[in-house]
């Protein structure tokens, strides 16, 4: 009877997460044929992979380290700013992540191209037009526009909770504002931090919309490769194959994280 | 309550020991009241306050200006005194005012706290006691006013800039830190050597019973052990003043007692001023040298335990401290007073002649006498054993008294009531709304 509930859940999962991954790892394993094979799996060792493997695991890094950059700060003053202020401040950082992803990817391609928004401006103020648009450049400030919000959020969540008596004990003792920022707030936002760092980094990692868009179609990152196995060259295999090897790559990362949130507990000072 | 003497080794203590509590002392009033014909109750107690309370002005005319007196004094009492007369000034409150939008928390407020004194701020939630604490720890600027330490205006001085620490109400322990980190957090801030550091947690662990915690992680402790570091942190720093914002409020009944003989240990043990704020009367009358009853922001009455106790100056003082029976009454003339129609000979005088008065009665002074042979002939309505006693309401001359006996009477008994003229405490009628008794959902 407990269990009754949690059928739906069950039969999601079943569905949605289950038995989508067991295909993976079977089409990973085997040829067109059928036959058992490991050469989806090393495929990724072929150099055109490992490059784009390597690419996106460099700008996932960057992006998430500017997401980190600009969060921390943002969460701070988000926490800081008074009641009436707070909620607007949130909302208007919410606000686009109401709109669809794909849009607002499109609206830096818009901003960024040549003959766009930035052209003109730039045209009018007599400099110089960057030449962004199809750079790394571009695809590693889409990514911290699309993904700023999943890091700040989970920091802003866990510095409210802060007791502030907490923060007013530290000064009490005599810490200054930049001790207290680095002994008591900073390590405190661990969980929050790591919980930030997952998604942004995750996301990143696997795009390929935002490369695709900001790249020109001639930037390929992982996400790119495994797009266009299972839709342009029809090679599910191949593509299930090269997932399979993303998974890991998330896992261990996922888990060294998460390494950090608890060394981080009991050992930042 | 009952006070074990091996288990009580600060001089405070020995003091609330002594002269503390009820039945005790209403037999010593009585021989007092008795033998000299003293307007004045509790004589000696009363000097003790005025050397508290009006210190400076004691100490100016001399340092014994009653040679009677003195000799009247037992020792701890000499003691005492001299130790009230070498105090000084440490945190003068001049004229704070402080409101929160519409709310007028502190209306001018002044205080005066002397060095190595256990002070209680005791008051109602919403009395302004925790903002005057945050105010004197730096966490809260008044609206207007200053803030005095040893005669410096500190004011504007942030709190990492005052030589003074707190314990919050809920530890506010560094859930990051293990045990020593958090007590080792002050020392390291103001860059103390690592030996140093060693030395006094170790030395604060000891302090609070909890020697060899070192390592653990917070959470893994109780609240009051929780507590305990709390304080130790707070001290190693050795402030000048230590603020307490009812920090055994969190606490469990048999805790928060054994936590309160632990605080008077540490008080002597360190000789800093503590500042104290409670809800809890018992608390205030256990522990602090002078108590000050707040309620919306005024002060009530400044006092000893005892004068607080004994000599409540309103309503408001007197329901707020333990039990009492506050009535309406008429004052004759000096010393006698007319309770529910029966005239009672008092001890009070200056309340002028037929002048309505409040008058306050504590149970435990009420005598029980057979029907006829006291002032006030009733019949008891009510009977529970509450532990020590007795506690029991007795209908008389149109009142519900409350009165606490160690012998039983039973539902239904006639009785007649009495009450010596020494217990009763005559006190002005309200005239503002916080000197009135508080109703029971304020509370």
């Amino acid at each position: 009877m407990k269990k009754l509930p949690a059928v739906p859940y069950i039969v999601w999962m079943i569905a949605g997460t289950f038995i989508p991954l067991l295909m993976i790892v079977y089409y990973g394993f085997t040829d067109r044929t059928g036959a058992f094979t490991t050469a989806n799996i090393l495929a990724v060792f072929q150099p055109v992979h490992m490059k784009a493997l390597g690419l996106s695991l460099g700008l996932s890094v960057v992006s998430t380290v500017i997401c980190l950059a600009l969060s921390i700060p943002l969460a701070l003053v988000l926490k800081h700013s008074t009641m009436g202020r707070e909620g607007l401040i949130v909302f208007i950082f919410l606000l686009p992540m109401w709109m669809n992803f794909l849009l607002r990817t499109m609206a830096w391609q818009v901003i960024l191209e040549k003959g766009g928004i930035m052209y003109h401006l730039a045209h009018m103020l007599h400099l110089p037009f960057p030449p962004i648009i199809n750079t790394t450049g571009a695809i590693v400030l889409g990514m911290v526009y699309d993904f700023l919000p999943f890091m700040v959020l989970p920091i802003y969540n866990v510095l409210e909770k802060i007791d502030p008596n907490i923060i007013e004990a530290a000064y009490d003792l005599g810490a200054g504002e930049s001790t207290v920022l680095r002994k008591i707030i900073l390590p405190m936002c661990v969980p929050g931090i790591v919980s930030g760092i997952t998604m942004v980094f995750v996301p990143s990692l696997t795009t390929f919309v935002i490369s695709n868009i900001l790249g020109g179609g001639k930037i390929y990152l992982i996400g790119n490769i495994i797009e266009q196995e299972f839709t342009t060259s029809a090679n599910w295999n191949l593509g299930s194959g090269i997932s399979l090897v993303m998974m890991v790559f998330i896992l261990l990362s996922m888990a060294a994280l998460m390494k950090l949130d608890k060394n981080g507990e009991g050992g930042m000072m | 309550m009952r006070v074990d003497l091996k288990q009580a080794p600060g001089r405070a203590l020995k003091w609330v020991i002594e002269h503390g509590r009820p039945r005790k002392r209403a037999a010593a009033r009585e021989t007092e009241a008795n033998a000299g014909g003293k307007p004045r109750r509790n004589a000696a107690w009363r000097t003790e306050a005025n050397a508290s309370g009006k210190l400076t002005r004691n100490a100016a005319a001399g340092p014994e200006p009653n040679a009677s007196e003195a000799a009247g004094r037992t020792n701890v009492q000499n003691r005492l005194w001299k130790g009230l007369q070498m105090a000084k000034t440490l945190i003068e409150l001049r004229d704070i005012c402080k409101r929160y939008d519409d709310n007028v928390v502190l209306d001018h407020f002044n205080l005066t706290v002397e060095e190595n004194e256990f002070i209680t701020l005791l008051g109602p939630s919403g009395c302004g006691k925790t903002t005057l604490l945050r105010i004197v720890g730096g966490f809260e600027q008044p609206d207007s006013g200053q803030v005095f330490f040893e005669g410096q205006d500190i004011t504007e001085f942030p709190p990492n800039k005052r030589q003074i620490n707190t314990v919050f109400q809920k530890y506010a322990l560094f859930p990051h830190m293990n045990v020593g980190q958090n007590i080792a957090f002050g020392l390291k801030v103001s860059g103390k050597s690592d030996s140093y550091i060693r030395q006094k947690v170790k030395y604060g662990l000891k302090l609070v019973n909890l020697e060899g915690f070192e390592n653990r992680k917070v959470d893994q402790m109780s609240g009051g052990q929780q507590q305990r570091v709390a304080i130790a942190r707070a001290v190693v720093n050795e402030p000048r003043l230590l603020l307490l914002d009812e920090p055994l409020g969190a606490l469990d009944l048999k805790l928060r007692e054994d936590m309160q003989y632990e605080l008077i240990r540490l008080k002597e043990e360190l000789g800093i001023t503590f500042l104290y704020v409670t809800h809890d009367q018992e608390e205030a009358l256990t522990m602090s040298n002078r108590i000050i009853v707040l309620n919306n922001g005024d002060i009530q009455q400044i006092g000893t335990p005892e004068e607080i106790y004994n000599e409540p100056q309103n309503a408001f003082v007197a329901d707020f401290i333990g039990d009492s029976n506050i009535l309406d009454a008429e004052m004759v003339h000096d010393k006698l007073v007319k309770i529910c129609g029966t005239e009672f000979p008092c001890v009070d005088t200056g309340f002028g002649e037929n002048k309505p008065v409040d008058v306050v009665i504590r149970p435990e002074d009420i005598i029980i006498r057979e029907p006829g042979e006291g002032k006030l002939d009733g019949v008891v309505t009510h009977n529970v054993f509450i532990g020590v006693h007795y506690e029991m309401e007795i209908e008389a001359g149109g009142f519900t008294w409350l009165a606490q006996n160690t012998t039983s009477y039973d539902v239904g008994t006639p009785v007649s009531i009495d009450v010596i003229p020494f217990n009763i405490q005559i006190m002005h009628k309200p005239v503002k709304p916080e000197q009135e008794a508080l109703d029971l959902e304020a509370e």
